[in-house]
């Protein structure tokens, strides 16, 4: 194997770990965004109707 | 050497609902029905409280002593802990517990007596009065209230140093343990450009040394009513912390102070790093920086962001432990957890915040925030941020969105219905418990370091318990298998 060629195969090799090093991000990328999504809809069924409201008439009075 | 960080964390839970929106009664009908529903109601004894002693010595001009409220609903309860009203909120007051992975089996103890509470109202109250209870620390509206945890520290240490050393931890640790907040709420966040904060509570901050803790709060709360011996300890009562609902962050928060204090008490304050010139703006300034890069000056102009002081004292701890070990604070195994998980958390804020969503309150709430917003295209304020902010403490498991996120347990449900019956017993909790379960009609009145009975005959007797690492099952176990009535437990205690 000529140097060229060494180095050639050394950067393909590289940029092979990288590729897969970003579908991995990526891959897992999604799968977190696919988890926030399912997250909202469940926060969607459960949060208080009137946030207007449910907001406004919390109110406290000071404590410690 | 460093003494047995005994430690607690106490909570006023935010209450809506109940009859005429009246805090104060919808807090008393809360306290109420739980203690109904248990065996017993033993009254609190206020003999010993004294929360207008300074640890300065002196009373700062125009500071005013707490107030006691004896009129209001207050009991004790079998696992030895206090379920009160405190001004108009719920409170629940955890049994003294010997290391942070305890208290924090008991803070959890503690949503779930809220919890049990506000089902056991509920029941009784008409749907439009139905009581709801937030594990919060405010209203949005510049209404705080608080969760002060409490450390045992040696008496040695002069207050000074006290002040010296944990002031860098008590402005920064936010970044990692923060529960976060939707937008601002005071004048003193005004002029900074955030919709999203770190810590709810820090904006309520305005002095650094004091003695309030509901006008003018200190970082440092100066209250010196050690409810033990104070010849030979103080009680170091720490009011600027947040209502975590994540138990990891309630360990970080806990073990990173228990160790700190440790290495205080063993090392002194000159390893510490030294604290920002302007405290106040300190912690205000980490809260409303989400980016963990704004850095502030210490007195010689040397600047540090908050993540740059949590670091320093991670390595400070980290050190300690090496070179002490960390008994006072847990056992090895445990102060490696401690260690570990610090670390995790303080890289995970800066380097993969996704990584640490399933510890760290104030990511967890800001991703659904941020999430909700842009699904919805709402604005920074919007009320169903808000109110995904407010709901993310609720204590009901329906309606919690805590509950949702993935949050990561340390204890299985199992552990937590067992700490909510049972004290810890590994301090004098163990012997209130014990006290509290097994003689509820002969105790006249119980505090912190002290119970008084009724044994039928004779005066009253009151029976100390000044040394809040006696008392345990160790020392007292086979004290409660030999005396099955009260008369022959304080006969043994007298003999």
């Amino acid at each position: 194997m000529t140097e060229q060629e060494r180095i050639q195969k050394q950067r393909t090799e590289r940029t092979r770990e990288e590729s897969e090093d970003v579908s991995h991000v990526a891959k897992k990328g999604e799968q977190l965004k696919g988890e926030l999504d399912d997250l909202l809809d469940e926060i969607d069924s459960v949060l208080e109707e009137n946030a207007e409201e449910f907001v406004r008439n919390y109110v406290q009075k000071g404590g410690q | 050497m460093a003494i047995e960080k005994i430690l607690g964390i106490e909570t006023e839970y935010g209450v809506a609902g109940g009859p005429d929106y009246d805090p104060t009664t919808a807090s008393s009908i809360i306290v109420n029905a739980y203690a109904q529903q248990g065996r017993t109601r033993i009254s609190w004894d206020f003999n010993d409280e004294s929360p207008g002693t300074d640890a300065r010595g002196v009373l700062g001009v125009g500071a005013l002593a707490p107030t006691i409220e004896t009129h209001l609903a207050n009991t004790v309860l079998t696992n030895a802990a206090r379920l009160y009203v405190d001004h108009a909120h719920p409170e629940y007051s955890s049994p003294e517990c010997a290391s942070p992975a305890q208290a924090t089996l008991y803070d959890q103890a503690g949503e779930e007596v809220m919890r049990r509470a506000q089902r056991a109202a509920n029941e009784t109250l008409p749907e439009e009065l139905k009581i709801k209870l937030y594990k919060n620390n405010s209203d949005g509206k510049g209404n705080s209230y608080g969760t002060h945890e409490n450390y045992l520290v040696a008496r040695q240490v002069e207050f000074a140093d006290v002040v010296r050393a944990m002031v860098p931890h008590f402005v920064s640790r936010q970044v990692i343990v923060g529960a976060g907040k939707v937008g601002s709420e005071t004048d003193g966040a005004r002029g900074f450009d955030h919709d999203f904060q770190l810590s709810a509570r820090a904006e309520f901050f305005e002095e650094v040394v004091g003695l309030e803790t509901t006008l003018k709060r200190p970082i440092i709360n100066t209250r010196d009513e050690p409810h033990s011996d104070a010849e030979r300890f103080r009680r170091l009562h720490v009011i600027c912390g947040d209502a975590n609902m994540s138990p990891v962050a309630t360990f970080v928060k806990l073990g990173s102070t228990a160790l700190l204090l440790a290495a205080l008490e063993d090392d002194g304050p000159s390893r510490f790093p030294s604290p920002p010139a302007l405290p106040v703006r300190a912690i205000r300034e980490f809260s409303l920086d989400t980016t963990l890069r704004h850095a502030v000056a210490d007195e010689e102009g040397r600047t540090r962001s908050a993540w740059d002081y949590q670091d320093e004292l991670w390595h400070l701890a980290q050190r300690y432990v090496e070179r002490h070990g960390g008994d006072a604070v847990a056992k090895a195994d445990e102060v490696r957890e401690i260690l570990n998980q610090w670390r995790e958390l303080l890289d995970g804020v800066r380097d993969e915040p996704d990584a640490v969503a399933d510890r760290v309150d104030w990511v967890a709430k800001r991703r659904i925030v941020e999430g909700y917003r842009s699904r919805y295209d709402l604005g920074p304020y919007d009320a169903k941020l808000r109110a995904i902010d407010l709901q993310y403490h609720d204590v009901s498991r329906d309606k919690s969105l805590a509950q949702r996120v993935g949050l990561r347990e340390i204890f299985s449900d199992e552990q937590i219905r067992h700490a909510v019956v049972h004290a810890p017993e590994d301090t004098r909790a163990y012997f209130r418990g014990q006290c509290v379960t097994r003689f509820p009609d002969d105790i006249v009145s119980a505090n912190w370091d002290s119970i008084v009975f009724d044994v039928g005959h004779g005066p009253l007797q009151r029976i100390p318990m000044m040394d809040p690492a006696r008392g345990t099952r160790a020392l007292t176990g086979s004290l409660f298998e030999q005396n099955s009535t009260a008369v022959a437990l304080v006969a043994a205690l007298n003999g």
